[in-house]
């Protein structure tokens, strides 16, 4: 698989999600510069990552999704392509509207950074056939604007679509309550595009990689993602 | 030319940010205020002086950029 990760100033996990890449493919992805007009030749899978783009100045994302680079990666979606957008990243890719709604403050207004529970929506996407449905994963979180919200119709098509990819919930896999950790509509933690091959989430899966820190449950995303690449 | 854009949330948008300065307000002992709603403003110079096409370069600025329209609606004021 080939994957290119979108570097913008103020990235900060991009090296996390290398390592991720790395370890589940065996081959180094690309880095290409926010200022760059195109993506290298024959690349399966950008990631936009986490951090704080331009200081999260503006709105979260905001001037990054405006970045020379973004036509690129809207043209490899057309194309499409996949996208990962993770946490900064989701952030970006609503700003550049390669997916609906927005993430707001966070309900109680703290930067949330802990392990957080997800249940895998559904695993016949290219980002989840490593996974079961109703899987429940243990990731890490790290934000302080995650509250994903969208209009009522938005909402509506998205869930309607099966398009929310992961809800918040705890260790026995109930949904939303306490354990949505930033007051995101329907426990939303992550969406896909319509034809689900774009994916931002707010959780880190990229982290969750390696035993030694805190377990493997986030591997099976690139597990997915690189088992789909080798058979296209 | 001065321009001053104003940035809101639409109604109907849940405000954590002014809920919480709403509460600090009551906290002080500020009394008679019923809700705060937090936005943003642009102060800026232009180069030209023709007001209609001040108005139609800040609107497009609006919705390119300084306004995520999911969320917020703008105001353009020419000073």
């Amino acid at each position: 698989m080939k994957a290119a990760i979108i570097l913008f100033p103020g990235s900060n996990r991009e090296q996390d999600a290398i390592r991720a890449i790395e370890k589940v493919t065996g081959k180094k992805p690309s880095i290409v510069w926010h200022g760059e007009h195109a993506l290298p030749s024959g690349i399966d899978l950008v990631v936009l990552p986490g951090g704080f783009s331009y200081g999260d100045y503006l709105r979260c994302g905001a001037i990054a999704a405006r970045a020379p680079v973004m036509d690129a990666v809207r043209a490899h979606a057309t194309r499409d392509g996949l996208v990962l957008g993770i946490c900064n990243g989701f952030q970006i890719l609503v700003e550049a509207g390669l997916l609906p709604g927005v993430l707001m403050r966070n309900a109680n207004l703290r930067f949330v950074c802990r392990m957080q529970h997800l249940v895998v929506a559904r695993n016949d996407t290219p980002f989840t056939s490593h996974y079961d449905k109703g899987q429940v994963i243990k990731v890490a979180i790290a934000h302080g604007e995650g509250n994903y919200e969208a209009d009522a119709e938005t909402l509506k098509r998205l869930e309607g679509d099966g398009r929310v990819a992961f809800r918040y919930c705890d260790e026995k896999g109930v949904v939303g309550g306490g354990a949505n950790p930033n007051g995101s509509v329907n426990d939303i933690a992550g969406i896909y595009s319509e034809n689900f091959r774009v994916l931002g989430l707010m959780p880190h899966p990229e982290n969750l990689i390696d035993p030694l820190v805190g377990g493997t449950d986030g591997r099976g995303l690139f597990e997915s993602v690189a088992t789909l690449a080798k058979a296209g | 030319m001065k321009a001053r854009v104003v940035v809101t949330l639409k109604d109907g948008i849940l405000d954590p940010q002014g809920k919480a300065i709403e509460g600090a307000l009551k906290s002080l002992g500020i009394d008679g205020i019923d809700s705060v709603r937090q936005g943003k403003i642009f102060e800026m110079e232009l180069a030209t002086g023709d007001r209609t096409h001040a108005e139609g370069l800040l609107r497009g600025a609006c919705e390119k950029l300084l306004a995520n329209q999911v969320i917020e609606n703008f105001q353009v004021e020419l000073l």
